[in-house]
């Protein structure tokens, strides 16, 4: 599974996210698919969020498998997360 | 507080006056209002305008697809792909209706994003357009309070001059808590509004707010025609035009010098009259007369199209195809009952802005105040002639009016006290006939005759006939020409009787100086007559005197009475 999550530096949703994605994605060790992470901060390239769509940090996109899933949000509501990304707890 | 902000243009004729120069420059203008109101047809063109000012601009929008609205703002001739290519960036911003919402979020990659995008390009004027969209998504009063803060610091931060709009969702968008953060921290709110009138769409717009500027916060009318959005904020205009002494011809010589020479440039001139009595030949021989010197005319009808207008005038000669095909004259036609008086005004202001034209003829005005709302009817006729004096150019407007006491008429439409000229057309039944009669009412700053004349139609065009009067009324039609017959017989008698006289007078003169010899030499024997008389008289008296002596003496009278006889000698004389 291929994810990239948009963030704006160190900004409380962002930090957040961070961390819940972290919690999802350790959760569902041994029995999910293998997760390649990319994260982007938007403030570092802000161009890249614009020309890719990202209006609201923080979005996590899950580029593959297809198809393509966008969650914004901080990510605290985890089951909403895990369901979305199919992934188990 | 600033003292004055400065402004930035948009383009939007009207509201830039209404503004003394458009939205605060480098600061935040909200636009609410509700669907249809024409809030992103205002932010566009005022990034339009931007654009062709060399201010850069970027537009966010978050309702609509970028593409929908380039394609949507094709028909206002803006010529959006050209600036898109280098001084216009459009951003989709719509949230995916697929994204899942997964926590709280804001806009700040949206922000971030967006001061690159300013930075590299160099933009100086930025539009969110249908931020309630994204508010609305946040699904927080809290939130949505914050990210409002957010956008509105960002705006502050970015030093560029902002627009964002918001579609209200109840009549009164104070009362809602998100309309109220973003009023009070936009410096300026204009409010647009889309409702019906007698079944006609009308829009409005107002200003709610303008920090530091004492702007009307009146309602204006707006309306988005072929060139774009328009406000017809020529309502609080002053009334120091342009004062023109110089005159333009009525294209009827005769009415000219009735006038004293035509009429005075720049000023209106109402031509009134019931249905047939040549209203608009008045109109079209006056666009005429302005064609052949060059002069640009525009030609407003109501109840007929241009064509129909142009065809109707072959019958007096007239040819107003050629100067359509020289560019000279435009002929609008348009129907009254399609659009809001204030529409057609603001139409009307548009083209005469893009044909430059310095004639403007309305015919009718009467079809205008028909299409509008009880109490603003009269404003909008004001406001045409305000304009048309404004911008010096001639207004001859026709209206037609039934009844056949003019002072009456005057108060079924009140253009005339504001016209400068005021020409009536009346038909007049006199002798079995009715005869087109024309009476100049009134006519501001110049001598004119009040006397009614004869206005005679015929292939050769448009004339007013000699006057001739028979028992205080004019003469027309058949009346008149007998009456000119009359007149010839009569001079042909009238030379022959003087002649008679002349040599009568000569007669009379030579007998009264023969006369006068016969009395001379009369009057000579007469004279010599009496100095005869005279000579005889004087020796009577003295052989008279001497015998009466004589008598006293032989009565033995004496000497010394001598003087007694002295006083009755004179006595005698006397006598």
């Amino acid at each position: 599974m291929s994810l990239r999550l948009y963030v704006a530096g160190n900004g409380p949703n962002s930090s957040a996210a961070r961390a819940n994605l972290q919690t999802v994605i350790r959760d569902s060790d041994g029995d999910g698919p293998r997760v390649e992470l990319e994260v982007v901060d938007v403030l570092k390239d802000p161009l890249r969020a614009l020309e890719d769509g990202i209006l609201v940090s923080p979005t996590l996109v899950r580029l593959s498998p297809r198809p393509t899933v966008r969650i914004v949000g901080n990510l605290s509501d985890l089951d909403t997360v895990r369901f979305a990304l199919g992934l188990s707890s | 507080m600033p003292k004055s902000l400065e402004r930035a243009l948009t383009g939007i004729p009207g509201f830039d006056t209404l503004t003394s120069g458009g939205c605060p420059r480098d600061r935040t203008t909200l636009l609410v209002g509700g669907p249809g109101s024409g809030k992103t047809i205002f932010a566009l063109q005022s990034l339009v305008e931007g654009a062709h000012r060399k201010e850069p601009g970027i537009f966010v929008a978050f309702e609509e697809r970028a593409k929908q609205i380039v394609a949507n703002a094709a028909c206002f001739g803006w010529n959006l792909p050209a600036l898109q290519r280098k001084r216009l960036f459009f951003l989709d911003a719509q949230l995916a209706s697929s994204s899942i919402k997964g926590g709280a979020f804001d806009l700040t990659a949206l922000l971030a994003g967006l001061s690159a995008k300013v930075r590299a390009m160099g933009a100086r004027r930025i539009v969110f357009d249908g931020i309630d969209i994204l508010l609305s998504q946040l699904d927080d009063p809290g939130a949505e309070r914050r990210e409002i803060r957010r956008l509105y610091e960002w705006l502050n931060e970015s030093g560029i001059t902002g627009t964002v709009t918001a579609k209200t969702d109840g009549p009164d968008p104070s009362v809602s808590a998100r309309y109220g953060s973003l009023q009070y921290l936009a410096d300026c709110v204009v409010e647009l509004d889309q409702r019906l009138e007698s079944g006609i769409a009308v829009r409005h717009l107002r200003v709610l707010k303008y920090r530091g500027s004492a702007t009307s916060s009146n309602e204006f009318p707006v309306q988005i025609s072929e060139t774009g959005m328009e406000v017809g904020a020529f309502l609080d205009d002053t009334l120091d035009h342009e004062v023109h002494t110089d005159k333009v011809t009525s294209g009827v010589e005769r009415i000219d010098s009735m006038l004293g020479g035509g009429y005075f440039r720049g000023t209106c001139i109402l031509v009134s009259g019931a249905p047939g009595t040549a209203k608009s030949t008045l109109a079209a021989v006056f666009a005429d007369a302005a064609c052949r010197r060059g002069e640009r005319a525009l030609y407003v009808s109501f109840d007929e199209s241009g064509d129909q207008i142009i065809r109707n005038f072959h019958s007096i000669g007239l040819r107003m195809e050629k100067h359509v095909r020289a560019g000279l004259l435009l002929m609008h036609s348009a129907r009254a009952g399609a659009r809001s008086s204030e529409e057609h005004l603001l139409r009307i202001r548009a083209i005469l802005h893009q044909h430059r034209a310095r004639i403007l003829i309305v015919d009718p005005l009467s079809a205008l105040p028909n299409a509008i709302t009880p109490g603003e009817s009269y404003g909008g006729v004001e406001r045409l002639i305000n304009l048309a004096k404004r911008e010096g150019v001639t207004l001859l407007a026709t209206s037609l009016l039934d009844r056949s006491d003019p002072v009456r008429e005057s108060t079924v439409i009140g253009v005339s006290t504001i016209a400068d000229t005021w020409i009536h057309l009346s038909y007049v039944i006199q002798g079995g006939e009715r005869n087109r009669a024309l009476t100049i009412v009134k006519s501001r700053g110049m001598g004119h005759s009040n006397q009614v004349r004869e206005l005679k139609l015929s292939a050769s065009g448009v004339s007013l006939a000699n006057v001739y009067t028979a028992r205080g009324e004019v003469l027309m039609g058949t009346l008149r020409e007998e009456k000119e017959e009359r007149d010839r017989a009569e001079n042909v008698r009238e030379q022959r009787d003087a002649d008679t006289r002349l040599r009568d007078v000569e007669a009379s003169i030579a007998e009264t100086s023969a006369r006068l010899q016969a009395l001379q030499a009369e009057l000579k024997g007469k004279v010599s007559e009496l100095a005869n008389a005279r000579k005889e008289h004087s020796s009577d008296a003295a052989t008279a005197t001497s015998r009466l002596n004589e008598r006293r003496f032989l009565r033995g009278a004496e000497k010394t009475s001598s003087t007694k006889g002295k006083s009755g000698r004179s006595r005698l004389r006397l006598g």
